[in-house]
């Protein structure tokens, strides 16, 4: 038999990190829009989270289960409906809720098949998305929005303002609001969910819960 | 003589067939690769497709082919023998020593013929499932097979699923469609249309329906493949020919190869085998046999599945395997699907696919390290 000694794991992307970070050891969670897979092999080497992964490309899915993952392939839109209420610990959505038809329906499901949801998206009220606007009336481009308008997958881009109006519309309760900068690294001193949350953070990283009827 | 072991399920405890029918005695024929580990968990059940056998990583002893799964099965291969107790048997109704229509009825001392019960997918799960329990295995690591193979491997994983710790079901459906009952039909009609056939009792008699049952093998073998691998591989080309002879001779390299498909398969396959195993795998519909719902088939399922299809493959195209990830997202199933780029058709999962090599290798190694087998 081979010896598979389990290297120690890569560093994770920092965003990345914050959201293991709110998953508890043991779990179990759904990572929709998993890419190759890093943020479930991290859960699974560290947490011993029993992980399930929804990719969109054939090679990234392709990727995570070569690397032992239980991964399928699918989107937001349209492959959470099969799952039972309540089944998953954690159902999270990193940087890709913009990209989804259905904003509202994905984010509706998310806190019905987890009992939380993790939702991490690019802010668009960021001073620097509203510059470029306001100087060059013109689609923003920058570091987080690096697409031009006629190619970008974002096409329900939101601020942390509209997201978290959202979330009361649905009757999803904020547990916990994180602001992140352009590096990925959390913003200290502000509230997260406010206004100069949404003028300074790039990104914004929620952890959310159906409220109790 | 065929190589390899038998094992028999006596008159005393004969196999409940679907059909109601108590059949006994059974021989079922199979081969092993491997050791089986000091805990008996490291047990991989291979299964086979419409044509294939139980020698699947070796040189076939009638053929002297390499076996139909060299590619997934042997050294440094997804399926190593190093790693695992590989078991592979003939399927109930099959005609390479395990127990089918050509065999020899004990009550009348002639071959069955047409005699045999109707086999289905289940009946030859159960009968594995007989072979396994003798083998004093408990809990099979994986159950692994492609087209009617993946039809037995979702029949385990939804009969025995605390027998199954992991299920690999490549390029198959949970029900036969009605285009490939259609498609069964048609190589069916070819062999009984065959004067040869005798209405199935054939044995004894010089002659066997081998036109009918090369027609049906060549109809057959044209939805294995898909049409870009056919104009890949043959074109309009003619066959050793400068130009068309105006006639019905083989023209085209395409009437060749499928002539040859069809002559070379009569030398090793029965033609009522044929009638059966088509039929076990028309009745297979597992939704069904659940009150109609996919998911209940699988309902509370511990196992760990990855299911694989391929994109030019027709006969079992990847909807019918999407059917069968919903079902199991349903009821909240471990599960893993990979569609696989491959303009080889339906045949693809037989063939030299390095993505499906990766994708399975990487899959039985996470299961193999879930299960205790790697550290």
């Amino acid at each position: 038999m081979n010896q598979h000694i389990p290297v120690h794991t890569a560093p994770l992307r920092v965003d990345l990190q914050l959201i293991a970070d709110m998953v508890a050891p043991g779990t179990r969670v759904l990572d929709i829009g998993c890419g190759d897979g890093d943020l479930l092999d991290f859960l699974w080497r560290e947490k011993q989270v029993d992980g399930r992964g929804i990719e969109i490309s054939q090679a990234g899915v392709n990727a995570g289960v070569t690397r032992g993952l239980s991964v399928i392939q699918g989107n937001a839109d349209t492959d959470l409906a099969d799952f039972p209420a309540g089944i998953f610990d954690y159902a999270i959505l990193s940087q890709t809720l913009q990209a989804t038809a259905s904003p509202r329906k994905v984010l509706s499901e998310l806190v019905r098949i987890g009992k939380h949801a993790i939702v991490s998206f690019p802010n668009f009220g960021h001073w620097k998305v509203r510059r470029h606007l306001l100087l060059h009336g013109r689609m923003p481009v920058t570091e987080a929005l690096e697409h031009s308008w006629f190619d970008t997958p974002n096409i329900h881009l939101c601020t942390i303002s509209d997201f978290v109006d959202l979330c009361g519309a649905l009757d999803i309760a904020i547990e916990r609001a994180i602001t992140l900068d352009g590096a990925g690294q959390p913003l200290t001193g502000l509230k997260a969910s406010g206004a100069l949350a949404n003028l300074f953070g790039e990104q914004g990283l929620f952890l959310l819960t159906r409220k109790k009827p | 003589m065929l190589p390899g072991h038998a094992f028999e399920i006596g008159r005393d405890k004969p196999l409940k067939l679907d059909c109601g029918v108590e059949l006994a005695p059974v021989t079922i024929a199979y081969q092993t690769y491997g050791t089986l580990n000091a805990d008996r968990s490291n047990a991989v059940l291979v299964c086979h497709a419409l044509t294939g056998d139980q020698f699947c990583a070796e040189t076939h002893p009638i053929t002297g082919k390499d076996g139909w799964w060299d590619s997934m099965i042997g050294p440094g291969r997804p399926v190593d023998p190093a790693d695992y107790f590989i078991i592979s048997t003939n399927v109930l109704g099959g005609c390479m020593g395990t127990t089918g229509p050509a065999s020899i009825n004990p009550d009348t001392g002639k071959p069955y013929g047409l005699g045999l019960p109707i086999i289905t997918i289940g009946d030859m799960v159960r009968a594995q499932a007989r072979l396994i329990d003798h083998l004093g295995i408990e809990t099979l690591f994986c159950v692994i097979g492609g087209s009617m193979g993946a039809m037995q491997v979702l029949e385990w994983a939804s009969s025995y699923p605390d027998r199954v710790f992991c299920a690999v079901p490549i390029a198959g459906a949970a029900r036969h469609s009605a285009q490939n009952i259609a498609f069964h039909e048609v190589g069916r009609q070819a062999v009984m249309a065959d004067p040869d056939w005798r209405g199935g009792d054939y044995a004894g008699q010089k002659v066997k329906p081998v036109r009918g049952l090369a027609v049906a093998r060549m109809a057959a073998h044209i939805t294995y493949l898909s049409e870009p691998a056919l104009h890949r591989k043959f074109g309009r080309n003619l066959q050793d020919r400068a130009a068309v002879t105006y006639g019905f001779d083989a023209d085209f390299q395409v009437e060749s190869y499928l002539r040859y498909q069809g002559s070379s398969f009569v030398d090793r396959f029965d033609a009522n085998s044929y009638l059966y195993l088509t039929r076990a795998m028309d009745y297979f519909d597992l939704a069904a046999e659940h009150g109609g719902v996919l998911g209940n088939a699988f309902k509370g399922t511990k196992t760990r599945f990855c299911l694989v299809s391929f994109t030019s493959d027709w006969l079992f195209p990847t909807p019918e395997t999407r059917e069968v990830v919903h079902a199991l997202n349903a009821v909240a199933a471990n599960v893993s699907f990979c569609e696989i780029e491959s303009d080889k058709g339906h045949d693809a999962f037989l063939l030299d696919e390095p993505e499906m090599f990766a994708v399975l290798g990487g899959f039985l190694k996470g299961c193999a390290e879930h299960r205790g087998l790697r550290k």
